[in-house]
């Protein structure tokens, strides 16, 4: 049988009436597979996730049932579950609709995921900067302990479990699962030492459980149709289906639902094409911290090992797509100056080294300096991937290393014109056909 | 020195609440800043001693995380709050010249308040909104697919007093208010505005226009194959946990 | 004492193609220690948690000892050891060095090039591994990042930000090791850097081991900043005086002056860190009243004498003043406190001696003879390893910094702190200990409480007193019994560095030195012999208290006094009233205190870092010391008694001492031994009077703040500027019931029998009745100005 191109799951009710409310949700079956889960002994909803082949959603594509086996259950301690919400990578932008539209089918899954793991407390960490989606998750937790869903003794299942909205407060690093524990204990957000992971010690050092919205939001439907249904759809290790966040110069930018493994080309397709009149020219597979590509990789599948094999990374399938008037040098730039105002300060690496690659990079797109600076770049980049305390060091370095080894011509043309060829109002939404570069 | 406070017994006892949600009080510090902001208007050294007071830490600790997070502000925030996302994908598609435009309208510089106190301009990161750049944010609501003009139109109305409406929310409300929803207190809003933006359903709406679904639970029959998933998590981008420490070797 | 560990298998690494064992555990930046590799670091320190944060200490690491390479660089200060791992450090592969010279051009690129200014130039981390680990060039042509500079952390310690390369070896200090938590890493990214909360200085105990510690100069003390260069220093080891943990300090001088103090590195006793007071109250010994030369009274006024002269004079008022007795305070090195003791013996013919310049009784002097003298039963090691350890009488915050910080450590490894105290103190706080409410004078009951098994105070207990506990009648009765009947181990811990060393040496009416009872024929006889005399004086002596009431009654006329203020005495005015009643006074001194201005003879003598001594700990543990400076007519205390005592022979009054230098004293001290034969008993005597506790009066609690008015702190404003300030604490009761529902701040005004101060009060979890202040933070000090010792005072609002 053929899989459709695409695969409305999660997505499925947000054209609903009040989709956000527990009534509608529970009228599209929603709170089902709770119901299901709870009559199903901990370990076998596990197994379940496992067989699913659900690998995380936030970028690192680590399996997610393995990562839930890891909770050491003889460990005395309690056991938490800690949701990452704070969708940040720039170009990401699925976990937020999700949460909006069906912050039922999140909660829903913490419940399921919750009871797997054992743990009787969950947290659900939200980027503060969203405050309607903070009021939706707020409004659907509420309705759920309304509901007997949250609390003590869930429909009498016996099982209790509480349940916490926690809203951030602005630091793209506390995506970093560490880094988010260490803002959800109240401390700045710098990333931990690993190991102990949070397996094993976590949220007060305790063993944690830390997955994405998306993620945890996936489980009620294996839960439902089971793991056989949910590893029918995607490719040979990645399984199921995810949400694929089209945006930038193309006609109709937004969330499309599809299994793992879907083309760009395909995507592009669906979505009207490039906008009128423009051609694709570069773009990020997964956010800004997976490495740039080209128009020659848009029939790369999408899926973890596709995008790997053409040296990059699945990341969070936030496609960034830019045309031939979006100038490379400054999309890198503002990238990188991104990272430098981001960065945690830990590490030296990371701190040092984004302050340094910003004065480059800028320097460079003003035109000054010469080809020495690209190898130098380069090697400043080369001294920070792999040697920093955590990966946001190593994203920084994505955007420079990829835009120089596709692109090298446009930053020399920089130095050639004495500044940036481009006409930056002919890459907004709003530039005339006339101004287009 | 010492400021005039807003802090009241009443505060406290909100401060308490919110570090009794959790099972150590720590944990409350990000709320609890945040509730400071929505009575004092920004996090003020009185704000930040209660903080300390309450957790029982110092108020050293509790600066720390204060300057450690960008919605946290040190000098009073008008009314609104309006974030202009010039992250990459918004800048390229206007935010640049959204923001340019609002500087010189407003007469502001990035992380300054106009003259009548109304408007706190700054640029921001990306706010997980691009499928609807460029992206502006009003007291951390969505104000989606914006032009300079339309960024110039909603600024004029909230300094005019009128209702403007977050494209995907409610009536906006001051900033204040917003930052005590972020503190765990709720407004009532949350049935405001639609389940979801039109970018957010364009996928959807294909798929419903093709008949396109996923498989039906009987259509479907098999399971991971526990090999992949080994091989899985060898490919699986865990560089962060690897970037410290070697990984076990189980 | 302390078990050995049972020895553990090794683990096997290869390190740059050598092979070394190393225990389980360890961190690779450790192991390679062993083989003789440096691989260069700054957050690393081996006394903090590893946090991974400078990525300096980055090694290849080809083989996990699972026959799998690590991808990636490791920071080798994270990374423990395994069997069968393959290190490569710079030394070996071309991906470390890089790595590691990466990240050294990254820390660089923001550092000034103000290293001829600054006060880390010669000593610093950063620029001894930018020689040895950096590229010879700079890559960098950007701007570097600046801040105003620099700002102020406390009164004393200063912070230049753009020399910080956030190691954040400060802040992990004041949270992990002292407890303090008052600066932390603010903002983020680029500007990260060290902070204060506003309005709340960085005004902790221990702030200055911050500054030793920071591997740049972003780090100075007020009190040594832009003062000398490294390399023109000269390094002395010694041993810090103002308490009885014996830290071990390293003194910097220049051109006969010392110019700053550091910590010692022993682990022992104070492993790498001191106090602030440890650190830099050494300027008392350098204050204009220095007194330089000899003097005597002559028309009633003090004139400059020559040695000779002084020494005639004040062995022929002595010889002529008659029955005379000996005080000394608690500075005397344990050789000084020998030479007193055996001065008084022999050329006083008396056991009127004593050192305990502060309250006493006679139950501490059993005490001390029968149990502390010659005991060495408990070192900080087993404070680490004890399951349970009560403090009583003892804040060792204020009173033994190094005690505490060793028991801060060992509390967070599992040890239960217990403290007999009226109040939870912020130190106790920090040991994460148990408070056992305890109203001044009611100890002993409290210490019986503790015999219940809930406590846990076991054989593997220790059971520390202060020298407080002797103003508590029947405390350390009580404490002995506890100990008994417990198996727990029991340590005496006095405030000052000589005490313990006094203890040992005879400085008390009933102890000769080396423990021998007074008491006691054969050890009067064993003393005699040993000091090739008939006899020592065999009448118990009188103890302090005794010595004065006897000099005003005219008992006792002639008066040696070393290091004594009469402040610190159970009655300053008596005791100021015994100086003035004394026919003939001999007054040691380093400075003319007002002692010294009503002695007849004044003689000066060495502060301790101009002769050599030793300071017994708490422990029992000797440290001696050697001078840092040899300074003629600079003296040390027992050179001075020998030279009374050789002209008191003259006049046919006792026998040369028969030592002049310390060496001597330290061979004599040597050669006369531990006293080896029976130990007397404790004799719970009777229970002094005291002034009877008005109505509605408070019980007072106090003790001396680690940083108050004590004259040795003299000399440093800066550090002074950081001392706590001088509060009353009262309970939430009594609180409510003086102020209603005031709001704000408050003040009370305390009357006790010797006067009334006014001070600002707060509010903490004292028993009913009970106030607290501070002993020596306001006017005089407690004992001068407010309430005789286990007294009562009334306490009143105050406007």
């Amino acid at each position: 049988m053929s899989i459709d191109v695409l695969t409305p799951v999660l997505t499925d009710n947000w054209d609903q009436d009040r989709s956000w409310t527990l009534a509608a949700y529970e009228e599209q079956g929603g709170y089902a597979a709770m119901k299901t889960a709870l009559g199903t002994a901990p370990d076998d909803i596990i197994t379940a996730v496992k067989d699913s082949g659900l690998r995380g959603r936030g970028g690192a594509g680590f399996p997610t049932g393995m990562k839930w086996g890891f909770i050491p259950q003889d460990n005395p301690k309690p056991k938490y579950l800690v949701v990452n919400a704070d969708e940040s990578e720039p170009g990401t932008c699925k976990d937020i609709p999700l949460m909006m539209a069906s912050p039922h089918t999140l909660v829903e899954g913490v419940i399921i995921s919750s009871y797997a793991i054992r743990a009787n407390h969950a947290f659900i960490y939200i980027r503060g900067e969203v405050l309607h989606v903070v009021r939706r998750v707020q409004r659907a937790v509420q309705e759920a302990y309304l509901a007997g869903h949250l609390g003590k003794n869930i429909n009498g299942s016996g099982y209790d479990l509480d349940v916490v909205v926690h809203a951030g407060a602005g630091a793209y690093i506390c995506g970093e699962e560490t880094a988010l524990l260490e803002g959800l204990e109240g401390r700045r957000g710098q990333p931990r030492l690993r190991p102990p992971f949070p397996a094993v010690a976590g949220l007060y050092a305790s063993p944690t459980v830390i997955n994405n919205v998306e993620s945890i939001a996936s489980v009620p439907s294996i839960i439902r149709n089971g793991a056989g249904w949910f590893s029918s759809m995607g490719t040979e290790k990645s399984k199921g289906y995810g949400i694929f966040s089209l945006s930038g110069h193309v006609t109709r930018p937004g969330q499309y639902e599809a299994p793992l493994g879907i083309t760009l080309r395909q995507l592009i397709d669906l979505a009207g094409g490039m906008r009128e009149g423009h051609e694709l020219k570069f773009w990020t597979p997964g956010g800004s911290s997976t490495p740039l590509l080209t128009p020659e990789h848009l029939d790369v599948p999408l899926d973890f090992e596709g995008v790997g094999a053409a040296g990059s990374m699945l990341g969070t399938r936030a496609l960034q797509l830019f045309d031939e008037t979006t100038c490379v040098v400054r999309a890198v730039l503002r990238w990188t100056e991104f990272y430098k105002h981001e960065s945690c300060g830990k590490c030296t690496p990371c701190r040092e080294g984004t302050w340094w690659l910003v004065q480059t990079l800028a320097r460079l797109e003003k035109g000054q300096g010469s080809e020495d600076d690209l190898d130098l770049l380069l090697d400043q980049c080369e001294n920070i991937l792999g040697r920093s305390f955590c990966a946001l060091g190593d994203g920084a370095t994505s955007p420079i290393s990829s835009s120089i080894k596709y692109f090298r011509d446009e930053y020399l043309a920089h130095l050639t014109t004495g500044g940036c060829p481009f006409d930056p109002a002919a890459s907004t939404t709003f530039a005339t056909t006339g101004a287009s570069a | 020195m010492s400021h005039p406070t807003q802090l009241t017994s009443e505060t406290y006892a909100e401060l308490r609440a919110i570090a009794a949600r959790y099972p150590e009080a720590r944990s409350g510090l990000l709320p609890m800043l945040h509730l400071v902001q929505s009575v004092e208007g920004r996090v003020t050294p009185e704000g930040i001693e209660a903080c300390a007071e309450v957790l029982g830490i110092s108020a050293a600790e509790v600066s720390g995380v204060a300057t450690f997070y960008t919605m946290y502000k040190r000098k009073p925030v008008g009314d609104y709050l309006v974030g202009v996302c010039t992250n990459t994908l918004c800048a390229v598609m206007g935010g640049d010249q959204i923001f340019e435009r609002l500087k010189e309208h407003l007469d502001v510089g990035n992380d300054e308040t106009s003259e009548d106190g109304k408007i706190t301009l700054e640029h921001i990161e990306c706010n997980a909104a691009c499928d609807y750049a460029p992206v502006m944010m009003v007291n951390w609501e969505f104000m989606d697919n914006q032009t300079p003009e339309s960024a110039v139109r909603t600024v004029d109305d909230l300094r005019a007093g009128k209702d403007v409406h977050s494209t995907r929310g409610p009536r906006l409300c001051t900033w204040k208010q917003a930052e005590r929803v972020l503190a765990g207190f709720p407004d009532d809003l949350a049935d405001e505005g639609p389940s979801a933006g039109p970018a957010s359903l364009v996928g959807l709406g294909i798929a419903r226009e093709k008949g396109w679904s996923a498989p039906s639970t009987e259509a479907s029959g098999r399971t991971g194959d526990p090999d992949s998933l080994t091989e899985a998590v060898e490919d699986a981008d865990t560089s962060r946990a690897e970037s410290e420490t070697k990984v076990d070797d189980k | 004492m302390t078990t050995t560990p049972e020895k553990t298998a090794l683990v096997n690494v290869t390190i740059d193609g050598v092979q070394v064992s190393v225990p389980p555990n360890t961190l690779v930046i450790r192991a390679a220690e062993q083989i003789g590799v440096q691989v260069p670091r700054f957050c690393d320190h081996p006394l903090l948690a590893p946090v991974g944060a400078c990525r300096q200490c980055l090694v290849d690491i080809p083989d996990a000892g699972n026959g799998k390479p690590i991808p990636k660089p490791q920071a080798s200060c994270t990374l423990p050891v395994a069997e069968g791992m393959v290190v490569e450090t710079q030394v070996t592969s071309k991906v470390a060095d890089k790595a590691q010279q990466g990240v050294m051009e990254f820390l660089l690129i923001n550092h000034p090039l103000d290293c001829p200014v600054c006060d880390k130039g010669g000593e610093c981390p950063l620029q001894n591994q930018a020689m040895s680990n950096g590229r010879g060039e700079t890559r960098f042509e950007g701007v570097k990042r600046t801040f105003p500079k620099p700002i102020n952390l406390s009164p004393q310690v200063l912070l230049d930000r753009e020399r910080c390369i956030v190691c954040q070896r400060c802040t992990r200090f004041t949270d992990e090791i002292a407890g303090d938590p008052f600066i932390e890493m603010v903002e983020r990214g680029a500007q990260q850097q060290v902070g204060i909360a506003p309005d709340a200085p960085f005004l902790s105990y221990f702030s200055g081991n911050t500054i030793q510690i920071c591997p740049v100069g972003a780090l100075t003390s007020a009190e040594y900043r832009f003062r000398s260069r490294p390399f023109d220093l000269v390094s002395t080891a010694g041993v810090a005086e103002h308490d009885a943990c014996g830290a071990a300090i390293r003194v910097d001088h220049r051109r006969g002056k010392v110019m700053r103090r550091l910590a010692g590195n022993d682990p022992e006793v104070n492993e790498e860190w001191i106090s602030d007071k440890d650190r830099f109250a050494f300027h008392y010994a350098r204050q204009d009243d220095r007194i330089t030369h000899p003097m005597i009274r002559e028309d009633g006024e003090l004139r400059p004498a020559s040695w000779p002269e002084a020494f005639a004079v004040a062995a022929r008022g002595l010889h002529a003043a008659g029955p005379s007795a000996v005080l000394t305070g608690g500075r005397v090195t344990a050789e000084d406190a020998y030479a007193y003791a055996k001065f008084a013996r022999v050329s006083l013919g008396t056991n009127d001696i004593d050192f305990r310049a502060r309250p006493h009784s006679a139950e501490e002097a059993d005490f001390l003879a029968s149990f502390v003298a010659l005991n060495a039963d408990v070192s900080y090691a087993d404070l680490e390893a004890a399951p349970v350890v009560v403090l009583a009488g003892l804040e060792p915050e204020d009173e033994a910094a190094t005690i505490f910080l060793r028991l801060r450590k060992a509390s967070k490894r599992g040890t239960q702190v217990v403290a007999l105290a009226p109040y939870s103190t912020r130190g106790l706080g920090k040991m994460n200990g148990r408070l056992v409410p305890t109203v001044p004078g009611e100890e002993a009951a409290a210490l019986g409480s503790l015999k219940d098994a809930e406590f846990g105070v076991t054989k593997d207990a220790v059971i520390l007193v202060g020298e407080r506990l002797a103003q508590s009648h029947g405390a350390l009765t009580a404490a002995l019994e506890l100990a008994r009947t417990t198996g727990a181990r029991l340590a005496w811990v006095p405030r000052r560095a000589g005490d313990r060393g006094a203890v040992e040496a005879g400085c008390l009416p009933t102890l000769l030195p080396g423990g021998r009872p007074v008491a006691d024929a054969s050890a009067r006889i064993d003393a005699a012999t040993s000091w090739g005399l008939e006899s020592v004086p065999e009448k118990t002596g009188r103890d302090g208290d005794a010595i004065v009431a006897a000099l005003v009654k005219g008992d006792l006329s002639g008066l040696v006094i070393g290091g004594v203020d009469p402040d610190d005495t159970s009655d300053p005015a008596a005791t100021r009233a015994a100086i003035e009643a004394a026919g003939f006074v001999v007054s040691l001194e380093q400075r003319l205190t007002e002692v010294a201005a009503l002695a007849d003879v004044v003689l000066p003598v060495a502060p301790v870092d101009e002769k050599a001594g030793t300071f017994v700990t708490w422990e029992g543990r000797p440290r001696p010391f050697e001078g840092v400076f040899t300074k003629p007519g600079s003296l040390p205390d027992l050179r001075l008694l020998a030279g009374i005592a050789d002209e008191l022979a003259v006049l046919g009054q006792g026998s040369p001492l028969g030592f002049r230098t310390v060496a001597e004293v330290r061979a004599e001290m040597a050669a006369m031994g531990p006293w080896d034969g029976e130990r007397p008993e404790l004799v719970l005597g009777k229970e002094p009077k005291r002034p009877r506790a008005k109505a509605g009066a408070h019980a007072l609690a106090s003790w001396k703040l680690l940083l108050d008015r004590g004259s040795m702190q003299d000399g440093d404003a800066n550090l002074a500027a950081t001392a706590r300030p001088a509060v009353a604490r009262i309970n939430q009761a009594a609180y409510d019931a003086l102020f209603g529902l005031h709001d704000g701040p408050a003040s009370v005004v305390l009357t006790g029998d010797r006067g009334s101060v006014t001070l600002p009060v707060e509010v903490a979890d004292l028993p009913d009745a009970v106030v607290w202040v501070p002993a020596n933070s306001f006017g005089r000090g407690v004992l001068a100005d407010l309430a005789s010792p286990g007294g009562s005072v009334t306490v009143k609002g105050a406007k």
